[in-house]
């Protein structure tokens, strides 16, 4: 049931994006798409943190910004492809998640949130304070396009197919991830760590493999940027960022894989969308979030499926 | 089996345990009954290595265990089923299992798991009936069962217990150490705190009292459920009934 509910998620996702590379000829919905995979990474491995082992990071932006800075420094100072620049990127993510967490999670509580806080800023300060290297505050520009050896992917359609390969496949890894051993350990951490210890589990150590996880998974969503924006800027990785990501996973659903996908296609949108209401914007925006945490405080795919039971119910209801 | 020597714990700066020694030979069923805050729960904590910083000895098959985590002492034989069992509640009662054999699944040991699933489907059957329900569903008595499956999956050589008769119904107290003198009989050494001494001692070959953190008592079970102080202070008889007809 379980695993047919997924293929079916799967495929549906699947033919959406191709449907829309194959009939949609416009540069804008490709762009609005590829970035809404972007942010899916991003959330589903926040959600991985968050949802499944119940830790919080306050500065994921910094891990998705050394990821796009590594990229950007490493292609345009050193000129080097992406096919080294990427294991450089995910590397230097993991890296760094791997030093905050190692002291941070050996600590209960909400310490690893603390110090993620920490690392957002400094990176962030970094990034605009080190001029020589990453351009300062008006940023680094001339990252070339993607190339995989002689093969181009320019941005676009291609880009966008690219980039909802890597969010698919890494939902299956996510998937397969909290079905299996660790998984199972996260989940118990989650309820209570010293029963999760008192049956054998490592729970330092599992809470900093997923932390590195996310990490590197933040890494790989700023590699993506890098390649279709071309250019990377301090404001793009800023606290402000961070809180979004969290917002994401908290408003699609907490532990639900299919959930960072919905909170990140909704928060990734609704600016879009509420264009027309100019210098209203940000209200409205700031209304919708409430609202939607009123109606479903356990985000929008627990909400949904509830809506559903209800109708189905409510239907055989009135039919007996 | 398990060997300790003059145990000292310490909550901050108040002492706990005050140089507490017992022993549980292979293949005992050793039971250790005292009131509330008598430091039973705190010598089996240091024992699971989930109370560090404790001073003594501990040994479990002659090797100390000072120092180490809790992870290690499950890998070298020895299962908790704590105070309050502690299940996950939000997780199935299958993956509450499996998280039991947590370490064997790290080791490979699929075919050797089945087995035991099957095994613990045996011994209570009602966790087989609810085995995809979330575990926090579970009636009182169902949830100590899984607790003890739970423990009994990682293949432990000595099995603890942390008042496994709290809040349960006598008749579901009675179930649970029948299984306990069960799993003695097919050779697993146990170590049961109780506040419950009646049931406790009734299964059990040996019995250590413990109060305000001391060793008082030790002796054999039919001994100890004899013992004119154990039955006033555990066994709910008060001194009314130990001077009528003495005066």
């Amino acid at each position: 049931m379980r695993v047919l509910a997924n293929v079916i998620g799967y495929l549906l996702v699947g033919s959406a994006i191709l449907a829309v590379g194959l009939w949609v000829d416009n540069y804008y919905y490709f762009q609005l798409l590829t970035f809404i995979g972007i942010n899916t990474l991003l959330a589903v491995g926040l959600n991985m943190l968050m949802g499944y082992a119940g830790q919080i990071s306050l500065g994921h932006a910094a891990f998705y910004g050394l990821g796009a800075y590594t990229t950007g420094i490493l292609g345009v100072h050193l000129g080097w492809p992406p096919l080294v620049t990427l294991p450089c990127a995910l590397l230097v993510s993991g890296l760094v998640a791997w030093l905050v967490g190692r002291p941070t999670l050996k600590l209960h509580g909400y310490y690893l949130g603390m110090g993620t806080l920490g690392v957002g800023m400094i990176v962030h300060v970094l990034f605009r304070e080190w001029s020589s290297l990453t351009g300062g505050p008006s940023g680094l520009p001339g990252i070339p396009t993607l190339s995989l050896g002689p093969l181009e992917i320019p941005g676009g359609r291609p880009y966008m197919f690219v980039v909802w390969g890597v969010v698919l496949v890494s939902f299956a890894m996510c998937q397969r991830l909290v079905h299996s051993r660790v998984g199972r350990a996260l989940r118990a951490i989650h309820f209570s760590e010293q029963a999760a210890a008192a049956v054998g589990v490592d729970t330092a150590r599992a809470k900093l493999q997923v932390f590195v996880f996310a990490g590197v998974l933040a890494g790989l969503a700023g590699f993506l940027y890098a390649h279709m924006v071309t250019f990377v800027s301090p404001s793009s990785f800023g606290f402000l960022v961070s809180v979004r990501i969290v917002a994401m996973v908290v408003i699609g659903g907490m532990a639900s894989i299919w959930g960072s996908l919905f909170g990140a296609s909704l928060l990734t949108m609704l600016p879009e969308w509420l264009h027309v209401f100019s210098e209203y914007e940000v209200l409205v925006y700031g209304l919708i979030l409430v609202v939607v945490m009123i109606f479903f405080p356990q985000g929008l795919t627990r909400g949904m499926l509830d809506l559903y039971e209800r109708a189905r119910r409510g239907k055989t209801g009135s039919g007996s | 089996m398990l060997e300790i020597r003059n145990l000292k714990c310490y909550y901050g700066k108040i002492q706990a345990l005050s140089s507490v020694t017992l022993s549980v030979a292979e293949g005992e069923l050793v039971a250790l009954i005292g009131a509330n805050g008598s430091g039973k729960s705190t010598l089996l904590q240091a024992v699971c290595g989930l109370l560090p910083g404790w001073e003594g000895e501990i040994l479990f098959k002659g090797e100390s265990l000072k120092g180490l985590a809790p992870p290690p002492i499950v890998a070298r034989g020895i299962s908790m089923v704590p105070e309050g069992r502690l299940i996950f509640g939000p997780l199935s009662v299958m993956d509450n299992l499996r998280l039991g054999a947590y370490l064997r699944y790290r080791q490979r040991d699929h075919f050797g798991i089945r087995q035991d699933l099957d095994r613990m489907f045996v011994m209570f059957p009602v966790l087989a009936e609810r085995s995809k329900q979330a575990a926090g569903t579970l009636s009182g008595g169902e949830q100590q069962m899984l607790s003890i499956a739970r423990a009994l999956m990682a293949r432990p050589r000595l099995l603890l217990l942390d008042e496994p008769s709290m809040g349960l119904a006598p008749l579901v107290v009675k179930q649970i150490f029948k299984t306990l003198a069960q799993l003695r009989s097919q050779g697993l050494t146990i170590l049961v705190v109780e506040q419950n001494a009646q049931a406790a001692l009734a299964i059990a070959e040996r019995g250590y009292v413990l109060e305000t953190g001391r060793m008082v008592l030790t002796a054999g079970a039919a001994e100890l459920l004899e013992d004119e102080e154990v039955k006033r202070a555990y066994l709910g008889k008060d001194y009314s009934q130990f001077t009528d007809g003495r005066e």
